[in-house]
């Protein structure tokens, strides 16, 4: 896994509560049997008109959010499926940090197994994002993970809450197996103890 | 001593490891695995040169991408066969048992291992699969993962994960006439929101719960995840045990192992972090509106006017959701026709479900304007209700009858709605586009889905006299 440590990023929005990760990647694009190239299938039922044009009222479209690396939305982000298919394809896509007021479990869990961020601000926080991104094109993101800290360039600047262990697995890019075998012996103790239920 | 939960219980004894500031190191009992969320996960123990630890914990299923006409008829999908082909190799590479479409015992992973006594009380038990929590219907520990963590569990036989918080559902008195257990869970998610159990595990409890069969169980933890919770749970009893005798993964020395389930359930007393009651009297029948399973109303009410909603976020929302479903507030839920009826998924595709349904359509005939199909859970399902002449009710009335498999929940076979279609479904998700690109999901429970196919709209059950079975 890649660290993360600092993200200096463009922003660009998806203004809908509860979005599923049906949305995020729909069913026909599972079958691929790789963890690449699902970027190109990201909200494609939202972002393509008959699955070729680009549609113009999905707001992730319009040139000036083109090469995004920050994602902010709304409540309850990745509600649904556990398929991990989601994180791989908002990677896929650009995005190494999504910023909303919750996130569902399984999905928030899979962000940070693939290296991508995901923070969650209070909700007036995030509107304020919204307003600043609207009205600024261009608007970047600063990210360290270090000092837990967003800023803007305008001034913005806000702090966030992130579980520690998680925290140094993404700066240091840890996997998690490696972490899990070193505790070879006490897994082989509890084996031998262990009565399966 | 401290009075515990039971999801206390069942952590604390599957602690390997632990410190302060991390994750705990948990051990898992038992690993099912399908063949969409299983494929890059076997890649990357490759990758890594490792190798299944205890493969005899994890079993496999071919469920999502198979095809629900006949089993003889060649896989029109390249991409799927693939996946399945896939799977098949994995499985034997890495000596994984495999119920594969040829397998008597294939099945939706959630309705097999309960079949099997895969699903034990007591134990903790995962899959690549948000649904997972059905399992918790048997007093397990069970909750979805994501490919990454399916690695892991291959890897280690053990996960990491934060302790999650308790939540205890309390649902108190007699469930009123044609209220299904799927009006139960629905009318939950409707009080709760699709994010009210987001960090916690539920445990449901109280005498609506008490009596519910095994199956019905099934069906109300089915739909955890739909209130965003981890798992959901139902303490163990004599139902639990009398379901899982004799099942042919079950322990062998059972009564031993029933003495250890007897100590699972919460003692009184126990604290958990949230509580809440609902008076079971108050339960009506239950059909969704929106596009995620909150998004929920009284049979006999209407579809709500999002002008009316106080929260701006919640008023967008709704008005999206009636725009995708072609609806107007206000409309009452009696009136709003159907094209579609499936009858099937891991929440209502068991052969109590079938026998209500069954029941229910005898003597009736599927209304003109519908296109209804049944798909049991399992091949087993399948071949219990042919047993029983279900198959011909169903056909007789006007029912496709298919193969096991997930089918039309996902459609990611060739089950799907087309665009525009709306459909009466016993499953568990209605985002948009779940059951087709622009197809309209309505969820209710298998007897209100087989009122809808009759009447071409949705019905009030309770106006039926039903015949008890
Ligand atoms: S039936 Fe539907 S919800 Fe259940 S496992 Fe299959 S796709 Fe998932």
């Amino acid at each position: 896994m890649e660290p993360f440590r600092t993200l200096d990023g463009l922003v660009t929005l998806l203004d809908l509560p509860n979005v599923d990760t049906d949305q995020i990647i729909p069913k026909q694009f599972l079958k691929r049997i790789e963890r690449t190239g699902f970027g190109q299938f990201l909200f494609y039922d939202w972002r393509f008109i008959d699955g070729t044009r680009p549609n113009p009222d999905f707001e992730m479209n319009a040139d000036r959010y083109r090469g995004a690396g920050i994602l902010v939305t709304r409540a309850n982000f990745g509600c649904g499926s556990s398929r991990e298919h989601a994180p791989w394809a908002l990677l896929d896509y650009g995005f190494r940090c999504l910023i909303a007021p919750s996130f569902a479990d399984i999905f928030y869990n899979n962000c940070f197994k693939n290296g991508i961020l995901p923070i969650r601000l209070g909700e007036d926080q995030v509107e304020t994002l919204f307003q600043r991104v609207r009205a600024t094109p261009g608007f970047r993101l600063t990210i360290d993970l270090e000092k837990k800290t967003i800023t803007a360039g305008d001034g913005l600047a806000f702090g966030f809450e992130v579980d520690e262990f998680r925290r140094l697995c993404l700066l240091n890019g840890l996997d998690d197996i490696g972490l899990t075998l070193q505790h070879e012996e006490k897994i082989r103790r509890y084996e031998a103890s262990h009565t399966a239920a | 001593m401290t009075p515990h939960t039971m999801f206390e219980k069942i952590w604390e004894a599957h602690v390997v490891h632990e410190e302060p500031g991390q994750p705990s190191l948990i051990y898992i009992d038992r690993h099912l695995i399908h063949e969409v969320t299983s494929p890059q996960a076997f890649d990357g123990l490759r990758l890594a040169k490792r190798r299944v630890r205890r493969p005899e914990l994890t079993f496999a299923t071919m469920d999502h991408n198979v095809p629900t006409t006949a089993r003889s008829l060649p896989i029109e999908d390249a991409t799927s066969a693939l996946q399945m082909d896939t799977l098949s190799r994995n499985c034997k590479e890495f000596g994984i048992t495999l119920f594969d479409l040829a397998s008597p015992e294939q099945g939706i992973v959630h309705v097999i291992g309960p079949e099997l006594g895969l699903t034990l009380p007591g134990a903790t038990l995962v899959c690549g699969d948000s649904h997972t929590s059905t399992h918790g219907a048997f007093g397990a520990l069970a909750f979805g993962i994501g490919t990454s963590e399916v690695e892991h569990v291959l890897a280690t036989q053990c996960l990491l994960q934060e302790r999650p918080k308790t939540f205890l559902i309390e649902v108190a008195g007699a469930r009123p006439y044609g209220v299904e257990a799927k009006d139960v869970i629905l009318s939950i998610i409707g009080r709760i929101g699709t994010e009210g159990g987001t960090g916690s595990v539920i445990e449901y409890a109280g005498d609506a719960i008490r009596g519910l069969s095994m199956e019905e169980r099934m069906t109300v933890c089915n739909m955890s995840i739909e209130g965003g919770a981890r798992a959901g749970m139902i303490a163990p009893d004599e139902k639990t045990f009398a379901y899982l005798r004799g099942r042919s993964h079950a322990p062998k020395a059972f009564d031993a192992a029933v003495a250890r389930w007897k100590t699972l359930p919460s003692d009184p007393g126990a604290r958990f972090d949230r509580t809440l009651r609902i008076d079971a009297r108050s339960l009506t029948p239950q059909v969704t509106w929106g596009t995620n399973p909150g998004q929920v109303v009284a049979i006999d009410g209407r579809v709500p006017n999002p002008a009316e909603c106080a929260d701006p976020n919640a008023r967008k929302s709704a008005e999206r959701a009636l725009d995708y479903m072609g609806l107007q507030g206000g409309t009452p839920i009696t009136e709003i026709a159907i094209d579609r009826v499936f009858i099937g998924s891991c929440t209502n595709s068991r052969i109590e479900d079938l026998r209500r349904v069954a029941r229910f359509v005898k003597g009736r005939r599927v209304s003109p304007r519908v296109y209804a199909m049944v798909v049991p859970g399992s091949q087993r399902i399948k071949r219990k209700a042919e047993e029983e002449g279900l198959d011909r009710i169903f056909k007789a009335a006007g029912f496709d009858w298919r193969e096991s498999g997930c089918s039309m929940c996902l459609g990611m076979n060739p089950d799907t709605l087309k665009p525009g279609e709306r459909c009466a479904s016993t499953s568990n998700r209605n985002f948009e586009g779940r059951q087709g690109k622009g197809g309209r999901t309505h969820l209710v429970s298998p007897l209100m889905a087989a009122a809808a196919a009759v009447e071409g709209r949705f019905v009030d059950i309770r106006q039926y006299e039903l015949k008890e079975g």
